[in-house]
């Protein structure tokens, strides 16, 4: 393993939701850090408040306790500019992340427009190249698409700032399986080849074990054991309830891995 | 697709040709083509709606003879003349003649201006600024939302006309304070209209995905909530119009809209009253003329809203 530094880290996240007399704590003094070049999974069953940290993190939500750090750095709870370009998110549902109303072409040269970034329409070409969308997808809407495709122009519109990390949303949770496996192989190669850091969310464990080294185990707001993705494989787990977990989707892990592989 | 349709869209591709051929290319190759194919796709949906094509044809017609007033009138529309009042429709007097013995015909042409002078220009000042205030108050919300809806709240707590009948009365008559006072009142509506779908729409996650971009509050209001908010507008406006030609008309009837001379036909309606038992065509036809109007900006309202709702689709 390559020398690594802790990119971004989490140290006692508290997130609340609902009126002072009558909060719920949905995160729980939650801590870890993801190491430059890493991908790290957050798995647990709905509503266990993983996708509550992905919210926190990104800046969508800037109601919560403790730290998040960005390369040593504590992140201001209104995030800069700065903090956009370098960190982008890929959301659940691809129907509900793209404009209806605009052009593939007008999604991507947005961020570059907020940014001020140069050679716009090139950049455009070279994306939508790495994501394996060619040049007779730039002049289309939304609706022309399907979810696969949506889901590869919100992964193209992440990466048109040229972000470090990347926060996915159970990326392919709305996606059938065929096209899940493409989405996640996507993912995989887009990694290696821009040096991405990865933060994903998703339920399914299969998913986490093909893109992530390591993942952390989440129940009832709090981050319970963290894994590696051999121990996922392996489903060696130090805790009851995570060895309940994993038993409950081995099959699948296994089915998977063969039709992803 | 029956076959009836298949061949009418083929003897459309052999009609129009190239241009034809380039509307319905599988892929579009610039922005202005991928805009056009929309458009394209929506006039077809457009044409398939019988009702709002009769409105569309009616709006059309009313446009034309608005604009070609000079041309197709018969008479000087100021002209006096005694020996000839009060007559009935004949082919010197197409729609018959007035109290004062001036061609109705024309006058009702030049009306259609003036009618149209104040629904557009009504809409033109409401429209912009329903959609900017609704869309503020609800993407910002907290108190920048309380505020501005309570200001729509006082406007809305006056009857329309009788908000736009005191705003004359204290402005003095006339088609531009006319067009102030229907203003005033028909743009709380469109806020209300704006704000609501701005409460929809600033949850989704493309919305979300912009902040996640950096985006300023205002790139995202003007940018994304405000195209997404102009199709319902379009639709509440173009519905609109029928009652804002009926405020002007109510007022005009009233006194308080265009004077005299001026033909604009509630004005002409109201000096036709008098005359109802004798001569029926005064009152009638200018009558005639709001109706068609307003039924045909209502038919054209619910047609769009039938092909721009992306609801609808």
């Amino acid at each position: 393993m390559k020398p690594t530094r802790p990119l971004i880290e989490a140290v006692g996240l508290s997130i609340s939701f609902g009126p002072k007399h009558a909060r719920t704590r949905v995160v729980d003094d939650v801590s870890f850090r993801i190491n430059e070049g890493e991908a790290y999974g957050l798995i647990g069953e709905s509503g266990c408040g993983k996708s509550t940290i992905l919210r926190a993190l990104s800046g969508l939500n800037g109601d919560y306790d403790g730290a998040l750090t960005l390369a040593d750095k504590e992140l201001p709870k209104t995030r800069s500019k700065d903090f956009f370009r370098r960190v982008q998110m890929v959301f659940q549902d691809p129907y509900g992340s793209l404009h209806p109303r605009k052009i593939v072409e007008k999604v991507l040269a947005e961020p570059l427009a907020i940014h001020g970034i140069d050679r716009a329409s090139e950049r455009i070409t070279e994306t939508l190249d790495a994501v394996g969308l060619g040049p007779s997808f730039r002049y289309r809407y939304p609706h022309e698409l399907s979810g696969g495709q949506r889901q590869r122009v919100a992964i193209a519109r992440a990466l048109i700032t040229d972000p470090e990390i990347l926060l996915l949303d159970e990326p392919t949770s709305a996606l059938d399986v065929s096209v899940q496996a493409e989405i996640l192989n996507l993912l995989r190669r887009l990694r290696i080849e821009r040096n991405l850091t990865y933060l994903m969310v998703s339920h399914d464990l299969a998913v986490i074990a093909h893109i992530c080294e390591r993942a952390g185990m989440m129940y009832k707001g709090k981050i319970i054991e963290e894994l590696t993705s051999h121990q996922i494989r392996q489903s060696q787990a130090g805790q009851d309830y995570t060895r309940e977990f994993l038993q409950a989707t081995i099959e699948a892990v296994a089915r998977r891995d063969e039709a992803v592989a | 697709m029956t076959d009836k349709s298949l061949s009418r869209t083929a003897k459309i591709a052999a009609s129009s040709g190239s241009l034809g051929l380039w509307l319905r290319a599988p892929v579009p190759t610039s922005p202005f083509h991928a805009r056009m194919q929309q458009l394209w796709l929506q006039w077809r949906r457009l044409r398939s709606n019988a009702s709002a094509l009769f409105g569309l044809c009616v709006v059309v017609v009313m446009l034309l003879a608005a604009l070609l007033a000079p041309i197709l009138a018969t008479h000087d529309i100021y002209e006096q003349n005694l020996a000839a009042r009060l007559l009935a429709p004949s082919f010197q007097h197409w729609l018959g003649t007035d109290e004062l013995g001036r061609d109705v015909y024309s006058r009702l042409l030049f009306g259609a201006r003036i009618t149209l002078y104040i629904a557009l220009l009504t809409t033109v000042i409401v429209a912009p600024i329903g959609l900017i205030v609704g869309t503020t108050a609800g993407y910002l919300g907290g108190w920048v939302d309380t505020v501005l809806m309570r200001i729509v709240d006082v406007f809305l707590a006056f009857p329309n006309l009788i908000l736009a009948l005191a705003f004359v009365a204290a402005l003095g008559p006339g088609i531009q304070n006319a067009i102030i006072a229907i203003s005033l009142a028909s743009w709380p509506p469109i806020a209300r209209l704006a704000r609501a779908e701005t409460l929809t729409i600033r949850k989704s996650d493309y919305i979300a995905a912009m902040r996640l971009q950096g985006a300023s509050s205002a790139r995202i209001i003007f940018g994304h909530i405000v195209p997404m908010c102009i199709p319902s507008v379009v639709v509440r406006v173009t519905l609109n119009m029928a009652a804002i030609i009926l405020t002007a008309a109510g007022l005009g009837f009233l006194g308080l809209g265009a004077q005299p001379p001026s033909p604009e036909w509630g004005t002409m309606l109201s000096s036709g009253r008098e005359f109802v038992m004798t001569s029926w065509w005064i009152a009638a036809i200018p009558g005639t003329a709001i109706l068609l109007t307003s039924l045909a900006f209502n038919l054209l309202g619910d047609g769009l809203r039938d092909i721009l709702d992306p609801r609808h689709g």
